[in-house]
């Protein structure tokens, strides 16, 4: 394999090579989904194109929100926003560890010079009602990717089982630029005649979101928007597969799926609001849950979840 | 004879599942082989991160022939038997042979079964075995539908001997077997031919793995302590930890480390903790201090900077790691020192159980219940009042949160800083205790207290809302609860009676139930009423009503339609209809009493489980926990040992026989008499010697065998019943019970029932075997 061993200069070049390395691969390359997400994973890229049997393998980065990760910008190592680069395979390749180990050599991680190691640890998002078997990969005792086949999403069995990568950004970053504080990383080349920080570019906002997650953001809207959301993707999920307007077959599981992504976005807020209890938490994490159980159903009735009529 | 060498080579099998997975590989092969006729000399199984393998030494190259010979119909049967025969058989008529047997000519059917070569049965037993292993948990990968622990990628399978190595073909879905295996991942990749399980073991070894895990475990605990050793620390000993990380290397290397100068004041278990269960890190102490100073990791690869670059990236996370521990340790000893009131806050949103309410309402309860249990164990009410409502306050804490192994050593370490003194602070570990059966049971008056009534307070909350363990099902560990009970209370030598604290138990649970529904719908309607009609169910209950009285009803249709219209409600109505709502949460009405019967037999049998180990025969036990005072457990078994030393005595194993005796004669006279012989007998009517002796012996034993039993001193009591046997056996000897005349037979059936009386009042002697 081809490898980069020199060590790159900024955040954003670790980004540009991931994505060159896995166009090499014939990834094909995406762009973030246009929604508020908690992690890659919930991208349709993934959660809906894990379904079905056609073959699928893209790439991209997304950015995901976790409100209770806000620390104001403040600590070296949490934002409430910040990057994931997710890969996902389908049918998961017998190569895809070295592929893996490949985009590593990539961003300047040298396997001679380091330790890596797949450690146990079992995928499971209780919201999209999925599961997978895998690892999170180690280099020199810090957690760099999570590396997962997935065997279930949305309560369907994944066959073919897709294999899924996904890369903390910033936490790479850190280890791979050597930066103890994230926020003291360089965004862009640091030779570059307005360099740029990623606190620079990220801290004002940082600040800004905690303060409106932890304690601006109205909580009775929020609720309003969660039962909305639950509402409409059930009254989209409930209309017939035949347009009477075009008089073609188009289930909506996309649109539908966009409403449980801001169900569980909401939900995520209303957590950091701290006005779900205990007991109603595992009540709300079911109701996503059945959204996108729901929302699964349908993919698996279109042409991409690979519906024969 | 052949050997035989499998591998199994796939993506990183997980190191909890590795000694078992190579253990199961060799009980499923080697069954299979054994099975077919295959038998060898010697097995062994490895595994490494990897890689299964098993090698079996001096395999049968062919299964036996067998020969077998089944005997069909007469040759004069009618043709349907002949037809059944042969289909049975497999075989045509003229391959069957015609003998002379006893009734004349008739058909056998002889069938050979030629021996198999063994590859073609090590091929289908490997094949079966790797469709049906048995992992606790598996998966598919790419298109196939085969399962594996993770994608399996080689299967290396051959025989050798001195003539040479062959493979043995398998195939399973798309992988065919083969005699090819890879070395490490990093330092030697590519993959080479193996001819036997020597020549495997060693170029394994120059490809830099290191097959055997006991052999990895044994190099990284040399290497670790030795270093440690070179400047005078010591590795704290982990065999888990251990045995986990020689699961996560082929080739172990280990490097030892400093934690940050700033971290070393933590408390040595937060330092442990989290290097072991995030890093998996052993730790290195300084033995004259026994503070944590370094640790030791094991990387997996040798680098040509000796681990330098290795080793300070694991620093850095370490770092990381504990600056959080700091973070969370300085925040946590904030609220401590200010009597933690913040977290005790906090449970009160804790869900203990859905109809027992929040962990806040469980503390209150075991406060109850700790002041009413201190005086009987020697503790002063309010000390243990204080520590229960202390003991559980850093469930809340940041720190137990992110490690939640610290809960209760955070504890202490908390109410330390509090300001209380160090015999509260340890009530915050010690009244979980003891959780095994191997666990040592606190000893310190206030930790017995609230450590009896955590568990009390478990049995009867789980009793009253009908949540018993059944068969193999124990979900609350309330058999562990019980045991707990148990040691706490016969180790530490209190009396009390378990009933009385199981209503008192059952008191206090009722009301503290009360007191914080109503909190909570209190807090509640401000903001949210129909909250409260769901949290209760108040709709569905209002369906199901058989059990409720018309008024209670009215009344819940009443507050619930208020709740929902958002009206305020009087205190009082509000009370009485949670405690209904109560009611309903319970499943049962607050009157009816708990089945403290049955939870006091749970403990019996929990009791007898224990006992039983300690060598008491069950009968023993049977025969005293029928005994008035059962529900005092220290009394219970001191009656029981004291039996039970009893019958070891031939004093007491004669009596025993004695007793008996008398007994069923007795009892067969009151069966066909229809009376009972409890009038007393009168020593005027004694006719003989030995008859007046009893008489005289059984004064005697009276006389000390009743204050001996108020004062609880069952050995006493038993020596002194030990000195009616000569005068018992004498009886018997000599005198008929069933005299002619009707007055002396009734006066000896009465002195039989002082015999039976005095030997019952010990203990049930009918419940003794032998």
């Amino acid at each position: 394999m081809a490898s980069e061993t020199t060590t790159p200069r900024s955040f954003q070049e670790i980004i540009l090579r991931l994505q060159a390395y896995w166009a090499s691969k014939g990834c094909a390359m995406l762009q973030p989904y246009d929604m508020e997400v908690g992690a890659g994973t919930f991208h349709p890229a993934t959660t809906l194109r894990a379904l079905g049997s056609k073959d699928w393998t893209a790439a991209y980065v997304q950015p995901s929100r976790r409100p209770t990760d806000g620390r104001y910008g403040d600590s070296p190592n949490r934002w409430q926003h910040y990057y994931q680069y997710q890969v996902i395979i389908k049918p998961s390749p017998p190569d895809l560890q070295d592929l893996y180990l490949g985009s590593l050599e990539a961003i300047g991680i040298d396997m001679k010079m380091h330790d890596i190691r797949f450690v146990e640890d079992d995928w499971e998002s209780p919201t999209l009602g999925a599961w997978g078997l895998g690892w999170e990969v180690w280099c020199d005792g810090m957690e760099v990717s999570q590396f997962t086949y997935f065997q279930q999403v949305g309560g369907h069995d994944c066959h073919p089982v897709s294999g899924e990568l996904t890369y903390g950004l910033e936490r790479l970053a850190m280890y791979v630029l050597g930066h103890d504080d994230g926020n003291e990383m360089p965004f862009n080349d640091p030779q570059s005649p307005i360099p740029l920080t990623y606190g620079d570019v990220f801290r004002e906002a940082e600040a800004q979101y905690a303060r409106w997650n932890f304690d601006v953001a109205d909580t009775d809207t929020l609720l309003q928007h969660f039962k909305d959301a639950e509402a409409e993707c059930a009254r989209i999920l409930a209309e017939p597969a035949d347009d009477p307007k075009t008089g073609r077959r188009i289930v909506m599981a996309q649109p539908a799926y966009d409403q449980c992504i801001k169900a569980s976005h909401v939900f995520n807020l209303l957590d950091a609001r701290g006005v779900i209890s205990v007991t109603e938490r595992q009540a709300y994490i079911g109701r996503v849950r059945a959204l996108a159980k729901a929302c699964a159903d349908a993919f698996v009735q279109t042409d991409a979840g690979g519906y024969a009529a | 004879m052949p050997d035989l060498l499998i591998e199994l080579f796939s993506e990183e099998i997980p190191a909890r599942m590795q000694a078992k997975a190579a253990a199961d590989l060799q009980k499923r092969v080697t069954d299979g082989l054994v099975e077919a006729g295959i038998t060898y000399a010697g097995a062994r199984a490895y595994s490494t991160p990897r890689r299964l393998t098993l090698t079996l030494s001096d395999m049968l190259a062919r299964s036996p022939d067998l020969r077998e010979e089944r005997k069909g119909p007469r040759a004069d049967a009618p043709e349907k038997a002949l037809e059944g025969f042969l289909r049975s058989t497999g075989l045509t008529k003229d391959q069957l042979e015609l003998r002379d047997d006893k009734k004349g000519q008739t058909y056998f059917a002889v069938i050979d079964k030629p021996g198999r070569p063994a590859a073609d049965i090590v091929a289908e037993v490997l094949e079966d075995t790797i469709r049906n292993f048995p992992w606790p948990k598996s998966m598919r990968w790419g298109s196939g539908s085969l399962r594996w622990v993770r994608p399996l990628h080689r299967i290396l399978c051959i025989t050798y001997d001195e003539q040479g190595t062959d493979i043995v073909p398998v195939t399973v879905d798309h992988i065919t077997s083969g005699d090819i295996t890879e070395g490490h991942r990093f330092m030697a990749p590519g993959a080479f031919k193996v001819t036997s399980f020597d020549d495997y073991e060693a170029k394994l070894k120059k490809a830099h793995v290191v097959l055997d895990a006991t052999e990895r475990a044994d190099h990284i605990w040399a290497d670790a302590t030795s270093m440690a050793f070179a400047q005078g620390l010591e590795v704290v000993e982990d065999k888990g930890l251990l045995a986990e990380v020689a699961g996560l290397v082929e080739w172990p290397v280990v490097l030892m480390g400093e934690i940050g100068e700033r971290f070393l004041d933590l408390p040595p278990e937060v330092l442990q903790s989290s290097m072991k269960e995030h890093q998996k890190f052993f730790s290195v102490r300084n033995p004259k201090t026994g503070r944590i100073e370094k640790f030791v990791t094991v990387a997996n690869t040798e680098t040509p900077d000796n681990g330098a670059t290795i080793l300070a990236g694991n620093q850095k996370v370490l770092a990381a790691r504990l600056a959080d521990a700091v973070f969370f340790w300085e925040n946590d000893l904030r609220i401590a020192k200010e009597g933690m009131q913040p977290w005790l806050d906090s449970l009160g949103k804790v869900t203990f159980h859905n109809k027992l309410g929040t962990v806040a309402d469980q503390i209150d309860r075991i406060a109850a219940l700790s002041r009413e249990i201190a005086p009987v164990v020697g503790a002063d009410a309010d000390a243990a009042e204080k520590a229960a409502r202390l003991a559980k306050a850093d469930l809340a804490s940041e720190m137990v949160y992110e490690f939640p192994e610290l809960q209760g050593i955070m504890g202490r370490y908390y109410i330390e800083r509090a300001g209380e003194s160090a015999e509260i602070a340890a009530v915050a570990e010690d009244h979980y205790a003891p959780l095994g059966p191997s666990d040592d049971v606190p000893t310190a008056p206030v930790s017995v207290a609230v450590a009896l009534a955590e568990k009390i307070d478990k049995l009867t909350a789980f009793w009253a809302i009908d949540e018993k363990p059944t068969g193999s099902k124990d979900p609350f560990a309330l058999r562990r609860a019980a045991l707990g009970g148990i040691r706490l209370v016969l180790e530490n030598q209190t009396s009390f009676s378990l009933r009385n604290l199981f209503d008192q138990a059952q008191d206090g649970f009722l009301d503290v139930l009360f007191t914080a529904i109503h909190k909570r719908f209190a807090v509640k309607s401000i903001s949210d009423h129909s909250a409260i009609v769901e949290f209760f169910d108040l709709k569905g209950w209002l369906t199901e009503t058989g059990d409720l009285t018309a008024d209670a009803e009215e009344n819940i249709v009443e507050l619930a339609s208020a709740l929902e219209s958002g009206a305020t409600t009087g205190e009082e109505q509000a009370i009485n209809i949670l405690r209904a709502a109560a009611t309903k949460q319970l499943g049962r009405k607050p009157n009816r009493k708990l089945d403290t019967e049955s939870l006091l037999s749970f403990f019996h049998d929990r009791l007898k489980v224990y006992l039983r180990d300690q060598g008491i025969r069950h009968d023993v036990i049977d025969a005293c926990i029928v005994m008035p005072g059962n529900d005092d457990l220290t009394l219970l078994v001191k009656r029981a040992n004291a039996l039970s030393d009893f019958l070891k005595t031939d004093d007491g194993e004669n009596l025993l026989q004695g007793f008996k005796r008398a007994n069923n004669i007795l009892s067969q006279a009151e069966e066909k008499d229809g009376v009972e012989y409890s009038f007393g007998a009168d020593i005027k009517f004694a006719e003989t010697d030995e008859e007046r002796a009893l008489f005289a012996a059984l004064d005697a034993a009276d006389a000390q065998i009743t204050p001996a039993m108020k004062e609880e001193d069952f050995a006493k009591a038993m020596t002194a019943m030990a000195a009616l046997r000569a005068p018992i056996d004498a009886f018997f000897e000599a005198v008929q019970v069933n005299a002619d005349s009707a007055t002396i037979r009734r006066n000896r059936l009465n002195l039989l029932h002082r015999i039976r009386t005095i030997c019952l009042s010990v203990a049930d002697l009918t419940r003794v075997e032998g």
